[in-house]
């Protein structure tokens, strides 16, 4: 890691942008998903921590636009163009979706971070966003750093071994 | 309604639930390692998610969290959490084996540690929702318990799925029980995260205006 590099965190339904030489991180995911959209060669990208699929399911009536799938990622790709992104030349990635504890229940909220994955693959189909590579579903929280000079994701857990995709 | 403006007295009402709840997990808690417990005053926190994982020393921080989802009339979660080193001393305590080890010598959980863990929360979670019930008179079941030992953000999102359909914010009681060294000895915390339609029921249930 760059020793000169300044660290972008983005928090729970939270997204921001970022520009080499700095790197953005998001920690803990967990049925939550984080998705990194970036331009490779113009070294620009951004990072959303989604907490929930569907914006049209919710019961708020103002909504926060970073928590769902279907909200926060238009955003993130209209702020990235803005920083310099080639709309044409996004890619993505993503990691996260983990479903935390193995309940039986049939409750819907516990399938939560396999929807979440799907809601995030969905909306990527629709803006024509290819995932170059993902690190989903387990049972084990992540946390990722994501390098625009590179366009490497870097996962750690505390079980697992730490992973570059 | 709306969380970031619950009046004085339901914040009141619901350090008491805290209260009542820790006070008896405590006692049960005193029982199973026959030492004397203590339980500081609960706080009720009005939190962004964010907020809600520093509580627990950020994001990332390894805890071991024991989860709990209650059903019947005011459904919601509660979890039991730890830091390593005092789930480690709890089990100790518990079987009165100082060589027992959460983690066996390949790095993974040992059966019998996490198996131990879950009775132990299982006892004092029990012992809090039943205060709980008996306080506000209303029908309320445990779940088995779930454990994790992983980052806190990771292991605190499923008591907020719910939550975060309707709000930005949550409302943590958190009580803390400390065996009485305080540095030494055993320290956890008590989450409960009510869901957001309980707790309309659990003011009118005790005769407070819910603020819809």
């Amino acid at each position: 890691m760059n020793k000169l590099s300044t660290l972008i965190r983005v928090g729970i339904s939270d997204l921001n942008t970022v520009s080499s030489p700095q790197m953005i991180r998001t920690s803990g995911l967990g049925s939550c998903v984080g998705v990194v959209i970036y331009d490779l060669n113009m070294k620009v990208g951004g990072m959303s921590h989604i907490m929930l699929p569907d914006s049209l399911a919710t019961q708020q009536q103002h909504i926060n636009e970073y928590k769902y799938a279907d909200t926060a990622l238009p955003i993130l790709v209209n702020k990235i163009i803005r920083i310099g992104g080639r709309r044409a030349m996004l890619e993505a990635k993503i990691a996260g979706g983990a479903q935390m504890f193995n309940m039986s229940s049939n409750l819907d909220i516990m399938r939560i971070g396999p929807r979440n994955v799907e809601a995030v693959q969905t909306t990527l189909k629709q803006l024509n966003i290819p995932i170059i590579s993902s690190d989903v579903g387990g049972n084990f929280g992540r946390t990722i750093d994501f390098d625009p000079e590179t366009g490497k994701l870097m996962i750690k857990s505390v079980n697992q071994p730490d992973k570059t995709i | 309604m709306s969380f970031e403006d619950l009046s004085k007295t339901q914040l009141d009402v619901l350090r008491e639930i805290g209260n009542i709840g820790a006070g008896n997990a405590a006692t049960s808690m005193a029982q199973l390692i026959n030492r004397q417990v203590n339980m500081n005053v609960p706080s009720v926190n009005v939190v962004t998610f964010d907020q809600m994982m520093d509580i627990l020393g950020g994001p990332d921080a390894t805890v071991v969290a024991l989860f709990f989802r209650f059903h019947g009339d005011a459904p919601g979660t509660v979890y039991f959490i730890l830091t390593i080193e005092k789930a480690q001393l709890l089990i100790k305590k518990m079987t009165s084996n100082d060589s027992i080890d959460l983690f066996d010598e390949n790095g993974d959980v040992h059966a019998f540690a996490l198996s131990t863990l879950k009775e132990a929360g299982n006892i004092m979670t029990g012992s809090y929702l039943s205060a709980l019930a008996d306080f506000l008179q209303l029908d309320l079941q445990s779940s088995i318990p779930h454990i994790s030992i992983d980052m806190a953000a990771a292991v605190l999102t499923p008591a907020l799925v719910e939550v975060s359909q309707v709000s930005d914010y949550a409302i943590v009681i958190n009580t803390e029980i400390n065996e009485m060294k305080l540095d030494t000895g055993i320290h956890g915390h008590f989450f409960l995260i009510p869901d957001v339609d309980s707790f309309s029921k659990i003011f009118n249930k005790l005769g407070i205006e819910g603020n819809e």
